[in-house]
């Protein structure tokens, strides 16, 4: 393979990757914006989302359509539990109890996962059975396409949903300032549990779009949410528009890097180009400096 | 000087540490006690950070199994003696928590916990990739036993009287620090970084400095670690192993010396006692931190506290309870 070819290649994978991480850290700004809660189980979320899918369509003849629609119901469930019953008691919210709350649910969503699907690596079938496709001598397998289209579609409908409807533009109030909102009429709570909602769908979307490429395991949640993370620093936390791009950012870079450079420090890319982004720019890219209050 | 009740207080651990060298003799209890200590080293100097400085570490594996590896591949592969192998490494890791302090302790919050968590992880990728130094995923093997002036500690009760000795030293020198000028700069900055700046509080280098300290607690706890059990591998030091930290220091309460021994108490043993459930003891594990934040935030040792003068109806006057409350719209 000549270095077109393999530089291509690295972009296709780079992309796809992207994608996911765009999606897993729209999950993260969506709770963000609403609730100022880092969610460290985001992607025990898209995990989940990948297991209930292999549960439902393994050995079923369920249309996919509908496998993807029950899954994402599942999860988004299980999101609004997890605010109900751990981020709703909460009474003096500290960022530590924060962190350490959300990490606690994604020990316990992993437990339960090891408990009911065992610890074997499960995979899906694929969306589409067409053959690979060929672009000059690389080839692009037609779930990343699947994958580019899902994400590309949520956007869509997110700006949608954010701009035209009025829940949507209850959701922005909320994350503009809370207490104004709350004044306005807005029933907070409700905004609160439903970006819960969202960002579980959004994450259980993602994991039935890739588990048939990378397969699905009880633990690959960790990793996944750490890097849909780094997305958002990248991007800047709370920005929308941030946290895809960085998605993309990083899933290309960590592909280059990978193919190019060495592929066992691949997970090590993400969270070099975090602390540069952090040191450097804590905002992020399209973030706003944040300003401090006495 | 430390007030005398302290003194009492540290003589009464001392006191507890003999006779429990002396009454426990069962191998297992005696590891268990061996693994309380070396995690209460750990966060005593994460509770200095947490609770006193008022910066979170997602990180502090790191600064463990940097003292772990660097005593393990010295002793190990170049036949150092390890006193020299824990100096040399507890150096190196100041060092690097030195650098990585500089840029990191200008972040605060959640950018202060990322550029940690990124931090640890990376190192831990380090471990498990370098495999020519770190013998990679699978460990690094015959890491010798601790030898100090020529007498060789290969026994589970000298162990547990050089760990749990030491656990006193870091008590005595972190309950100083506490109690010294710096100590009170410390509790300024927790409570509000800005009004500190402006009595002249030099903030940056006072966090700067007691993240160093901690980091060096840590690489001392990693390498006795490593030579008591002899075998290292990456895996001891990931990212699961700083939320045990962090967890240890927040269920024992912030800002509480002897409350960092409780918690790395309390999170060491829960473990066994979940044996149990085999290997779903996660499950509780989780279950377990969601409730204790949820209804105990300031921590186990503050709520049993709590829930005792509640139920001898021994009620606090209103205002007299202090602690840095958080504002939901800021």
């Amino acid at each position: 393979m000549d270095l077109v070819t393999q530089i291509l290649q690295f972009l296709f994978s780079g992309i796809t990757n992207g994608a996911i991480y765009g999606l897993i850290a729209l999950g993260f700004t969506i709770i963000y914006n609403a609730t100022e809660v880092i969610n460290f189980a985001q992607g025990e979320l898209v995990m989940l989302g990948g297991m209930v899918m292999i549960a439902l369509s393994n050995g079923t003849s369920l249309p996919l359509p509908v496998g993807f629609i029950l899954s994402v119901l599942v999860v988004s469930g299980i999101g609004a539990l997890f605010e109900r019953f751990t981020i709703r008691p909460l009474k003096n919210p500290t960022q530590i109890g924060i962190i350490i709350i959300t990490i606690g649910v994604s020990i316990l969503l992993k437990g339960v996962a090891m408990f009911i699907w065992g610890k074997e690596t499960l995979s899906s079938r694929p969306f589409s059975s067409s053959p690979p496709i060929h672009i000059g001598s690389s080839t692009l397998d037609p779930q990343s396409l699947w994958i580019l289209g899902i994400t590309f579609g949520i956007l869509l409908l997110l700006h949608f949903f954010y701009q035209k409807t009025i829940t949507g533009k209850a959701m922005r109030a909320c994350a503009f300032n809370k207490r104004a909102a709350g004044l306005a009429g807005i029933p907070t709570q409700k905004m609160v549990l439903l970006s819960f909602v969202l960002s579980s769908a959004l994450g259980a979307a993602a994991g039935v779009a890739i588990t048939p490429i990378t397969m699905c395991s009880y633990d690959m949640g960790t990793i996944l949410g750490l890097k849909g993370f780094c997305a958002v620093v990248l991007g800047g936390l709370g920005s929308t528009v941030g946290s895809v791009v960085g998605g993309f950012i990083l899933g290309i870079v960590e592909a280059l890097g990978a193919g190019l450079i060495s592929s066992s420090l691949r997970d090590a890319i993400a969270f070099v180009l975090l602390l540069g982004m952090l040191f450097v720019r804590p905002q992020g890219i399209f973030g706003i400096k944040e300003v401090k209050k006495i | 000087m430390i007030p005398k009740r302290r003194l009492y207080e540290l003589l009464f651990l001392i006191a507890l540490v003999v006779l429990a060298g002396i009454l426990i003799k069962e191998p297992y209890y005696q590891n268990v006690l061996i693994f309380i200590g070396i995690h209460s080293i750990l966060t005593v100097g994460l509770n200095l950070l947490m609770g006193y400085a008022g910066q979170i570490s997602l990180g502090h594996a790191a600064f463990f199994g940097i003292g772990a590896y660097g005593s393990g591949i010295l002793t190990a592969t170049h036949g150092w003696p390890p006193l020299a192998a824990l100096l040399v490494a507890a150096l190196l890791t100041a060092l690097i928590a030195f650098v990585i302090g500089i840029p990191s302790l200008k972040l605060t919050g959640y950018y202060l916990a990322m550029a940690t968590l990124g931090f640890g992880i990376i190192v831990y990728i380090m471990f498990r990739e370098m495999g020519q130094f770190t013998g990679g995923a699978s460990g690094l093997v015959g890491i010798p036993p601790l030898k100090i002036a020529g007498w060789t500690l290969d026994s589970g009760s000298e162990y547990f009287y050089l760990v749990w000795g030491l656990l006193c030293l870091v008590i005595l020198l972190s309950l100083n620090i506490v109690d010294s000028q710096v100590g009170r700069a410390f509790k300024a900055i927790h409570d509000s970084e800005i009004a500190a700046l402006s009595l002249g509080i030099d903030t940056s280098r006072l966090k700067l400095k007691v993240f160093v300290l901690s980091a060096v607690y840590a690489s001392i706890a990693g390498s006795i670690y490593a030579h008591y059990i002899s075998f290292i591998s990456p895996s001891s030091f990931g990212f699961m192993f700083s939320i045990k930290l962090v967890t240890m220091v927040v269920i024992g309460g912030m800002a509480s010396i002897w409350g960092a021994l409780f918690g790395a108490a309390t999170i060491t043993i829960l473990p066994e006692i979940l044996h149990v459930f085999s290997e779903y003891d996660v499950i509780v594990f989780g279950l377990i931190l969601i409730v204790v934040m949820i209804f105990m935030p300031q921590g186990l040792t503050c709520g049993i506290l709590d829930a005792w003068n509640k139920s001898k109806r021994i009620t606090t006057r209103e205002g007299i309870r202090v602690g840095p409350k958080v504002n939901l719209n800021p």
